[in-house]
């Protein structure tokens, strides 16, 4: 009863963070200037905005306005995708992640969570201790990772005692909270979040919003959602993208911290977004 | 009114059931025959210890068996398994998860391989193998089954690493591992149990030709593990023995065929259990 009243909070009981205004926290992600083909389709023009160190910044927009793509501009996943292509500049630790070669280092430290959890075929350890593995760790440093990601990802306590069944035996929230955990094991700064909640049902959700919320003390989570009021119940800055009518690419219309950008909106589409006049 | 068009429906149904079972029997009948056949015609020779510990005998001495073709199937199947699972299975792997040109041609000229009759496979081998060393040997028996096998693996390790779904991959990619790693040790182990399948499959298949060991393995009337040497086989039992006016020799050919149904449907069961699993795996991904 009382986690679906948590679940109906007002939109206005975002979080409250005076220190969320920009320029306040030193950015950790700074998005300049950045175009996106797919082919010869434009997918996004011109997106530019800062990302804050260890705080949760929200990308909200309708469908097909390109908030997918500019996530996976930020670990180069879009890479496998055959004619695509970035232009402009996401400079990430002095380095710019739309030229950089250190592709494997890069997704180690930007780490991707998707909208629907895929765990791998094997125990619930092995999922967490999978890439650690595979980047050839000491036995001691693997499971200290497994027990550290998975206590880090409020799943310990339940699956402590069965490290050794299979994934698939856990429920969806809890197998999106193992991807979680798969993530943070080879120590990400950046957690990207692609809808994680968007397969859940609400208290799923809630326990998810609660983690992030977390995880934010130590991490930069950027996370795209459908969901506003997950944006204005969890982010401490929201981008609000809309695709451009006329020429079908994604553009960002307004970026700034969650309060104000949800109780005064510059820009009138992010208004009527916002109040549900379209979208 | 009603009455009557209920009646017609219930007659078109039973007639339209009546024709799909009366062929499906149809269909069932030299399946069952040849199963039926082999078990009667083979089991006098099948059913004595002798059988599966002796070698050939000449004509009219008790106590021949099939011992040295059953271990020379094993040695030359086993051979090309070790050949063309691993080749097959990189193959199948790399044309899902890197695809391009190259694949495209791997992958003509495995469906074509496929297709290919087996004695050609083996003239093939006869001609590589055989021919430059003058004789005739187990390793250029089981070379020729490896080109028999390649396809089959290549192809059913293809459509299981396919069924995977992309999502797993991606998540791999995601943790910044290599995309050969995320192929290997990620999505190959996922895809296993189909993979393991077309393996078995392959392996039935190559244990029941006798075309392409003509004149590769050729055949041998004596006890040998030396795959350098002749080496006999069950298939090559069987046509050897069935042509002779002998009927000792003739029923050793049919217990030697009997042999072989057997462990075909040995290796059938398991591969349907593979796939068994490969789909209650698939469900929960």
């Amino acid at each position: 009863m009382s986690n679906l009243a948590a679940y109906r909070r007002p939109m206005q009981s975002f979080k409250p963070d005076l220190r969320a205004v920009p320029g306040a926290s030193p950015s950790t992600l700074r998005v300049q200037g950045l175009s996106f083909y797919y082919g010869k389709t434009r997918a996004l023009k011109d997106v530019s905005f800062d990302i804050a160190d260890r705080r949760i910044t929200a990308i909200i927009g309708p469908s097909g306005c390109g908030k997918s793509t500019l996530l996976r501009v930020f670990n180069r996943m879009y890479d496998f995708v055959p004619g695509a292509r970035a232009e402009g500049k996401v400079l990430f630790e002095a380095e710019d992640i739309v030229t950089t070669n250190r592709l494997l280092e890069l997704r180690q430290k930007v780490g991707m969570v998707f909208q629907r959890p895929s765990p791998f075929p094997m125990s619930i350890q092995d999922n967490v201790a999978f890439a650690p593995r595979l980047l050839g760790w000491r036995r001691a440093q693997v499971k200290e990772a497994v027990a550290r990601s998975l206590q880090a990802a409020a799943l310990w306590d339940e699956v402590k005692d069965r490290l050794n069944a299979p994934a698939t035996s856990l429920s969806g929230g809890q197998l999106q909270r193992l991807s979680i955990a798969r993530c943070l094991a080879v120590n990400p700064e950046v957690i990207l979040m692609d809808e994680p909640c968007s397969a859940l049902d609400p208290i799923a959700t809630l326990k998810i919003e609660d983690l992030m919320v977390e995880l934010a003390s130590d991490y930069t989570i950027v996370i795209v959602t459908h969901n506003m009021q997950q944006a204005a119940r969890v982010s401490d800055y929201t981008a609000f993208m809309l695709m451009n009518q006329a020429e079908r690419f994604g553009e960002l219309i307004e970026f700034a911290p969650t309060g104000e950008l949800f109780n005064q909106p510059r820009d009138r589409r992010t208004e009527d977004y916002i109040t549900g006049r379209f979208g | 009114m009603n009455r009557v068009r209920n009646v017609r429906r219930r007659f078109m149904n039973s007639l339209a059931l009546a024709v799909v079972y009366t062929l499906t029997a149809i269909a069932l009948i030299p399946l069952a025959l040849v199963l039926w056949y082999t078990a009667v015609k083979g089991w006098p020779a099948a059913s004595h210890l002798e059988f599966y510990v002796n070698v050939e005998r000449p004509v009219g001495i008790p106590g021949a068996g099939v011992a040295h073709a059953i271990v020379g199937s094993a040695v030359m199947v086993g051979l090309a398994s070790l050949i063309s699972i691993p080749v097959g299975v990189i193959s199948g792997v790399n044309l899902v998860e890197f695809g391009g040109r190259f694949a495209r041609v791997v992958r003509l000229a495995a469906d074509v391989l496929v297709g290919a009759p087996s004695i050609a496979i083996g003239l093939f081998a006869y001609v590589l193998f055989v021919a430059p060393f003058h004789h005739f040997s187990g390793v250029a028996g089981a070379l020729a089954l490896a080109v028999l096998m390649l396809p089959v693996v290549i192809r059913t390790t293809e459509g299981a690493v396919a069924l995977i779904p992309a999502s797993l991959r991606e998540s791999g990619l995601a943790l910044g591992l290599p995309r050969w790693r995320v192929a290997l040790q990620l999505v190959l182990p996922a895809a296993a149990p189909g993979v393991i399948t077309g393996a078995l499959l392959a392996i039935a298949r190559a244990a029941g030709e006798t075309a392409p060991l003509l004149f590769t393995g050729f055949g041998n009337r004596f006890w040998n593990v030396d795959p350098t040497q002749p080496m006999s086989a069950l298939p090559l039992i069987v046509f050897h023995d069935a042509l002779t006016p002998y009927p000792a020799l003739q029923e050793q050919a049919w217990g030697a065929a009997l042999v072989l149904v057997a462990a075909m449907l040995v290796v059938n069961l398991a591969s349907r259990w593979a796939v068994r699993r490969q789909v209650r795996l698939a469900g929960q991904l």
